[in-house]
């Protein structure tokens, strides 16, 4: 019989509990739910400042008087603009999903509350230093790591300071097995850490200067080996585990197979890191590395779909549910769009089809299924669900968030074909030859203007997505609002076992 | 949970230390496996022999290339297709880049790949280009980079940033460290004559725009040099 692994926070007997020998002793603690009502608002808001930065440089493409120089270019704005959705809008989203569940997987407060406090301000300060710096050029020009090496080290401490406690909670945790969702927070925090430290390796020449340690092949392997696993370690992992603890409990059923989350979550974990080089199919990397990295992303969407259909599945006899819980609409959307872009991703990653992609705008509406798709609704859907008992009261509008899920979505969908469309047609000019074997579109400047059209359609759906996290901003501003004036921290009571 | 059997997973579920460990190990194969041996294995990046690192002046330009985020637009790296080679020229290599920290293959085209634009068309081409793409390329989405004809070029710290590639290995001698901003000088001129010269604005020898020009006239152009046995890292005095 398949064993029935859930996300329990109601069991009020502490470990060794099974051979039913009580002390007739308690112990009390309470949970640190402030610091995630802090992660909360930072996510909702950097959410729309991020996106809003989005919709400024998705204006400036077909729109180039709306770069505003020197500081409000295209090239300056569009790292700010990654920085924030990636760093800012998603790792407070995974600090937060990662502060709440830990505390309850573990039956333990945060290990310290003064090293929670640290990292959330450390890492909203790391954020203001990025949109000061990025637009006043300060760069290392590689990608998702542009900022420059004192924040870096800024970013080393702060997250050093972030496993301290999370490992500290983990040490002194009251529950003796770790949920699946604590394996998956394991491997973010550790492998973010080798890819910092090992990408952002730089030579200072100035205050705000460096020049990375690596130089051409060298340098580009590796900021894939980083930029590919900041998709793994920081956009994939903890979001699984987000949904490990998350879609459980809004679906009200275990997650669907244990043996599952086992053999997904390790081979996801060993298979991902190799899969970097194919952002480097058909450059000057050598091709063993290239055909590597392709192997292994074709066979990463094995683990990946092992994900999807835990997640999905655990839903199995409760899709009735989806009609009025606007929480598991958006977890079903995202889930299944991590599905999409985890197939997507190792065929776009096959040398024939990257050779068609590759460059092209496809890759930016591969990227934004999954990140408005998967990272967006993962992280809607969680606030969603823990407005109300975070803060003690009832959603504002239950309406406006359903209007937000398909605002978003239509958005989304926008978004992505519009990119999809403008891609294969502009990765298809390119190599057009005429029937006298001469390049049917020599001049660069007519495969441009072909997708202008399509740039407008990326802003509209780029838009209503904004459009949508703006109504969640004011759905969560008019929530907490009507919240009782003392939000005390859950208490906890459990019995001691002999 | 007591539904589930001892199995060595369930055990290490309740180890932290140990499950740590193993993700570590996991994640460190592929790494150490793919990674090392572009450091160990000199045949994975054959040297070019004609590849030589950035004069001072070119070393400017492509600081104020990092700045503007133009590798967020245009690749360097031509990749060896039939219309690639074609379009832009010669595919890329692994010994072309080894001075490059950082790499700026980039990873989108919303413009052109660079990598073979050097001497492909005048210096006052480009100055007027960046002043103002579509006054060279008509319905061209590339901003206004008027500023660069405005702003002073600053050379203050470039003599530390050839140092400290000296540091990284760029082989730049004594020399070209210790007078880069005296030869970034003598570059500039050498460019702002020509654009002059050409009926172009006057006067740009200090401003930023030069050292971009200077930048993007060396690219590509070290693969058709001939092989000399000079050391000196100046094989290109201002571009076209």
């Amino acid at each position: 019989m398949q064993a029935q692994e859930t996300p329990n926070e109601s069991v009020t007997v502490a470990e060794g509990s099974a051979s039913g020998q009580y002390t007739g002793r308690t112990v009390s603690f309470s949970y640190d739910d402030q610091i995630v009502r802090y992660f909360l608002w930072a996510t909702a808001i950097w959410g729309v400042v991020g996106m809003l930065v989005g919709v400024i440089i998705a204006l400036q493409m077909p729109l180039y008087q709306a770069n505003l120089g020197p500081y409000l270019t295209f090239g300056r704005l569009r790292p700010l603009h990654t920085n924030a959705v990636i760093f800012a809008f998603g790792g407070n989203g995974i600090f937060a999903a990662i502060y709440y569940s830990t505390q309850r997987l573990c039956k333990a407060r945060m290990f310290s509350d003064m090293l929670s406090k640290i990292q959330f301000w450390g890492w909203q300060l790391i954020i203001v230093s990025a949109a000061i710096t990025l637009p006043l050029g300060l760069t290392t020009s590689k990608e998702y790591a542009e900022l420059e090496w004192p924040i870096d080290i800024a970013i080393t401490v702060v997250w050093v300071i972030f496993a301290i406690n999370f490992f500290g909670t983990l040490a002194t945790r009251r529950e003796k097995h770790m949920y699946v969702a604590l394996w998956f927070y394991i491997a973010t925090i550790i492998t973010v850490a080798v890819l910092h430290l090992g990408n952002s390796m730089a030579l200072p020449v100035g205050i705000f200067k460096s020049y990375s340690l690596y130089a051409g092949v060298q340098d580009a392997l590796i900021q894939w080996w980083y930029g590919h696993n900041a998709v793994a370690f920081f956009l994939t992992t903890p979001f699984l585990g987000l949904m490990y603890y998350f879609m459980p409990k809004a679906a009200e059923r275990p997650v669907f197979s244990y043996r599952l989350s086992i053999i997904h979550f390790w081979t996801l974990v060993f298979i991902y890191i190799w899969a970097g080089p194919h952002h480097l199919n058909y450059t000057a990397v050598p091709e063993w590395a290239a055909t590597l990295g392709m192997t292994f992303s074709v066979m990463l969407w094995m683990p990946s779909w092992g994900g999807m259909i835990n997640g999905l599945f655990t839903l199995r006899g409760a899709w009735h549910k989806l009609r009025d819980s606007v929480v598991l609409k958006m977890y079903v959307l995202g889930i299944t769009f991590y599905g999409m872009s985890t197939f997507e991703g190792p065929m776009l990653s096959v040398k024939s089809v990257n050779a068609l992609a590759h460059y092209t705008d496809w890759i930016i509406g591969h990227v934004h299924a999954g990140a408005l798709g998967w990272n967006g609704f993962m992280i809607f859907g969680m606030i969603y669900w823990l407005l109300p008992r975070l803060w003690k009261t009832e959603i504002w509008s239950q309406k406006l968030a359903t209007t937000h899920f398909w605002i978003g979505t239509i958005g989304m969908l926008l978004y992505v074909f519009a990119m999809y469309a403008s891609g294969v047609t502009q990765g298809l000019m390119w190599r057009a030859f005429d029937e006298t074997g001469r390049l049917m579109y020599p001049d660069f400047m007519e495969t441009v203007v072909q997708i202008v059209p399509m740039y407008w359609a990326r802003f509209i759906g780029g838009t209503l997505y904004l459009t949508g996290a703006i109504l969640m901003l004011v759905n969560m501003f008019m929530t907490v609002r009507s919240a009782p004036k003392e939000l005390p921290d859950t208490e906890v009571t459990l019995a001691v076992a002999s | 949970m007591s539904t589930h059997k001892e199995t060595f997973h369930r055990k290490l579920e309740g180890a932290w230390i140990l499950f740590s460990v193993l993700t570590l190990l996991s994640i460190l194969v592929g790494t150490v496996i793919e990674i090392a041996p572009m450091f160990l294995v000199k045949s994975n990046i054959p040297t070019i022999s004609t590849v030589k690192p950035l004069t001072p002046l070119e070393l400017a330009g492509r600081d104020i290339y990092q700045r503007e985020g133009c590798v967020n637009c245009h690749s360097q790296m031509v990749r060896p297709f039939r219309d690639e080679l074609e379009r832009y020229g010669e595919y890329g290599k692994p010994g072309e880049s080894v001075y490059d920290h950082p790499f700026l293959w980039g990873s989108k085209r919303t413009g052109p790949d660079l990598s073979r634009v050097g001497g492909k068309y005048p210096n006052l081409w480009h100055v007027r280009h960046m002043e103002n793409p579509r006054s060279t390329s008509p319905r061209s989405l590339m901003p206004n980079y008027y500023w660069l004809l405005e702003y002073d070029l600053n050379l203050s710290s470039l003599s530390a940033h050839l140092s400290g590639l000296r540091t990284l290995g760029v082989p730049y001698s004594d020399r070209e460290v210790s007078n880069a901003v005296s030869l970034a000088k003598e570059q500039a001129k050498v460019i702002a004559d020509d654009v002059a010269a050409n009926g172009g604005p006057k006067g740009l020898a200090n401003k930023e725009i030069v050292a971009v020009v200077a930048y993007l006239q060396r690219l590509g152009k070290d693969l058709k040099a001939t092989p000399t046995a000079s050391v000196s890292g100046s094989t290109n005095n201002g571009g076209s």
